[in-house]
């Protein structure tokens, strides 16, 4: 319909608005639910088909939706053709749950979990420190539990493995030796117990979807 | 589709080429490629020869499934998946490798952005020599991974029509969206008689239809305490086919309903619970609706930005009720206090089963009938002005029946489609939504109208620019005979990006105008259309009468007003209740 003035109606600034806002995570504020999710850091396990490409397909989502991955593990599983991907990121609260919900959605990604506070965590680090003082690297070795691996005339290499605290101090300790390199495998994780870590490692279960809970705590 | 006859494995001779076969023998990758389109009902797909997918062009030769050559493989992307939206099935197109794939990546990746279902063919450079950057190869499953909902690299002439069973079925399955195969030449002429089995979706990608009993009576007891309460429409209901419930449900509950513009057509937009659909262009009384509700109820939408405005400003008194068959949907980018993961109409159903009681919504939607009489959609034509599009896109609907499909590309154009056309069905609106590609609109029309029943009529808004990126399509809706009817809303500019550049960038102009546009008229007579030129009030009823009466392919090139601006309009980031009506209002 045509007319000669275009279009009508209140301005902008004429029009009620009501006072109820939104946060930035799009969660309507209330007085119970002022504040806005911090950050935190948990590990998600998923059990996928190992086929190639797979790392790259979970790499490349994590990256174009902006996930905060700290580290990624990949590794077979006890069923043949199933890989066990272990990853720690670090995400409010809704971002977790979207991290777990778009992975869900890959077509080779099986089954996904995050893991809960009491799960067994461990990594792994090579460190090569100067060899100018054997006794005492061998002695920090030995109070974190490590291995020697190799002993030069200029370098010793040691091998430790815990949970991610433990290695934290443990580097911090080899430090007044001087490091010369590092390399750490990020955790890797299974569930406490005899609970399940995430479906899909038991024979007969490949191939069953899962479905991640819509609740965002 | 025709029957099946016996298999390879049951005759003695293969059936001579020159035949008329109902089927494809199975002898190499390839056939077995297209024996699996055929098993999917493929009746129709669109595409580019090319070094690397030759194979499976030869096995076309044999097939009964109608190919279109297209002029470009974005042509043949477009319009498969604009074959998809009107058909409701998975759209075909193929491609070859390198920049036959590459050219293919617009077209994937809108209809990814708009969930359609869509499979797409790319021929491969030889497995052995995958790597060593031989001619024409890309790495077209690295470059699509993140515009599909899986991609697949073929490995083997025996399970390749497996793979290509399964990617359509994919594409369809849950939450639409394209799909791809990747085709290695040595894979597609490699012998095998493998008959391809039943083509499923992965297991993985199986979708929960049915939704939770406790998320549906949650969300029923949030409609029923509503007291002004919203139904917005998003695409999920047209792709799920759950139209039907979601009208009877407004209907039952005279809930007024908003729409998304992929969701447009779901609710008929002159029914008075109807406020058309919201967001940055929506109409006034649709964005004061879903400023206002206390209850949105959401189904099938991923609340994209040009939806909702700032996520801080959206729908800020409502408490969100949220369907869709896509659980990373939920909580995304709005937080949903009532998620329901399923199906749509079964979620729709379930919840409404589940209601004791209608909500109380009397003055709420006396309320929404106030906002359409404060804010009515409309626009200064004076005949002593230059034309205006808004009365083009009237006069347009005025002249065709019903059940019209209009395609559109990006820009004013398109805005002033879907504002001031009046759609009552779904699958009659094609548009690109999310990703916003220019150019759509043309090949489009060609898909749409090889889907559309040919009693129905196609019609494509298109825009001066949007046409100018596709234009060589024209040749192939000459070739086929295709009566579609192309109205260019021409003011020789991309319309949206000067409209934005006198709002927000002082006027400065630069590299919207072009000045000149050639003579489109012309140039479609020179492709052997029929064309058009309209530049006053008084040719529009007649050009547009003539153009639609021609059985084939016709253009007709509307010089309106290049100065008329979209309005409403919510600005980026904006509150979707303080839309401007005019410029001054930014």
């Amino acid at each position: 319909m045509s007319n000669d003035q275009g279009l009508q109606g209140p301005a902008p600034e004429e029009r009620p608005h009501p006072d109820g806002r939104r946060n930035s995570q799009g969660i309507r504020i209330d007085p119970e639910a002022e504040a806005e999710h911090e950050p935190r850091r948990t590990v998600l396990s998923a059990i996928v088909e190992h086929e190639p490409g797979v790392l790259s397909r979970v790499a490349g989502l994590a990256a174009r939706r902006q996930f905060n991955i700290e580290s990624l593990t990949v590794g077979p599983t006890t069923v043949d053709g199933h890989a066990r991907i272990t990853m720690v990121v670090e995400e409010p609260d809704p971002g977790i749950d979207q991290i777990e919900k778009q992975l869900a959605k890959l077509k080779p990604v099986i089954s996904i979990g995050e893991l809960d506070d009491d799960a067994i965590r461990a990594e792994l680090v090579l460190l090569k420190v100067r060899g100018e003082d054997p006794d005492k690297v061998h002695a920090v070795t030995e109070m974190y539990d490590g291995q020697t691996l190799d002993v030069g005339s200029e370098t010793i290499t040691v091998q430790l493995t815990g949970d991610e605290r433990k290695i934290d101090d443990a580097v911090d300790a080899f430090r007044r030796f001087g490091i010369i390199e590092i390399a750490r495998t990020g955790q890797t994780a299974l569930a406490h117990g005899a609970k399940k870590t995430v479906p899909g490692e038991e024979p007969g279960t490949s191939g069953e979807p899962t479905t991640p809970t819509t609740d965002t705590q | 589709m025709s029957e099946r006859t016996a298999s390879p494995a049951e005759t003695d001779a293969p059936t001579p080429a020159d035949d008329d076969p109902t089927e494809t023998d199975v002898t190499s990758g390839a056939t077995s490629v297209v024996r699996a389109l055929e098993n999917a009902g493929v009746e129709t797909a669109f595409g580019v020869q090319g070094g690397a997918i030759m194979p499976i062009y030869d096995a076309l030769y044999h097939s009964d499934i109608r190919h279109v050559t297209m002029a470009h493989e974005q042509g043949a992307s477009h319009a498969a998946d604009a074959y998809g939206v009107v058909k409701g099935d998975p759209g075909v197109c193929l491609a070859t490798s390198g920049p036959g794939a590459t050219n293919l990546v617009t077209g994937i990746a809108d209809a990814n952005m708009d969930s359609d279902a869509m499979l797409a063919l790319t021929g491969q450079v030889p497995s052995e020599m995958v790597g060593s950057d031989a001619f024409q190869e890309t790495d077209t499953t690295g470059v699509t991974a993140p515009i599909t909902k899986h991609n697949y690299f073929a490995s083997s002439s025996d399970t390749v029509g497996d793979v290509v069973g399964e990617a359509f079925a994919l594409a369809g399955e849950g939450r639409p969206g394209p799909t791809l195969v990747d085709l290695p030449k040595d894979v597609s002429l490699g012998e095998t008689d493998r008959e391809p089995g039943e083509a499923r979706a992965p297991a993985t990608c199986r979708p929960k239809t049915d939704p939770d009993s406790d998320e549906v009576e949650a969300a029923a007891r949030a409609i029923e305490r509503a007291e002004k309460p919203l139904l917005l429409f998003g695409g999920g209901v047209v792709k799920g086919d759950a139209t039907d419930e979601a009208r009877a449900f407004a209907t039952e509950h005279q809930i007024p309903v908003v729409t998304t513009m992929p969701g447009i057509g779901t609710m008929p937009e002159d029914d008075a619970l109807c406020l058309s659909w919201a967001g940055m262009h929506g109409t006034g009384y649709a964005n004061m609706a879903i400023t206002h509700t206390d209850c949105l109820i959401a189904v099938g939408t991923r609340f994209d930005d040009r939806l909702t405005g700032g996520i801080d400003t959206f729908a800020p008194e409502a408490e969100v009720v949220h369907i869709d068959i896509d659980p990373a949907e939920i909580s995304k980018n709005v937080h949903a206090d009532y998620p329901v993961v399923g199906d749509a109409g079964r979620a729709i159903e379930a919840i409404d089963a589940e209601m004791d009681q209608t909500p109380d919504a009397r003055e709420w939607r006396e309320q929404c009938l106030t906002w359409k009489d404060e804010y009515p959609m409309d626009y200064a034509a004076p005949d002593d002005e230059p034309l205006k599009p808004q009365f083009v896109v009237e006069a347009l609907d005025e002249a065709t029946p019903d059940e019209t499909v209009v395609t559109s590309g990006v820009g004013q154009h398109q805005m002033w489609a879907a504002q001031y056309w009046t759609f009552r069905e779904p699958r009659r609106w094609v548009s690109s939504h999310g990703l916003g590609t220019m150019g759509y609109g043309l090949p489009a029309a060609i898909g749409a109208r090889l889907a559309a029943d040919d009693d129905e009529t196609v019609v494509c808004v298109d825009g001066d620019a949007s046409f100018l990126m596709t234009i060589q399509e024209l040749s192939v809706a000459v070739r086929e005979d295709l009566d579609i009817t192309v109205a260019i809303l021409n003011n020789e500019y991309i319309g949206m990006v000067r409209q934005w550049q006198d709002a927000f960038f002082e006027g400065r102009r630069m590299a919207a105008g072009y000045d000149w546009c050639p003579q489109f008229d012309k140039l479609a007579e020179a492709f052997g259309a029929r064309g058009w030129a309209v530049d006053s009030y008084e040719e529009v009823p007649d050009a547009i009468e003539e153009a639609l009466a021609y059985d084939g392919p016709s253009v007709i090139d509307f010089h309106v007003d290049p100065a008329e601006n979209v309005y409403p309009m919510v600005s980026s980031g904006g509150a979707n209740g303080k839309f401007a009506l005019s410029e001054d209002q930014l």
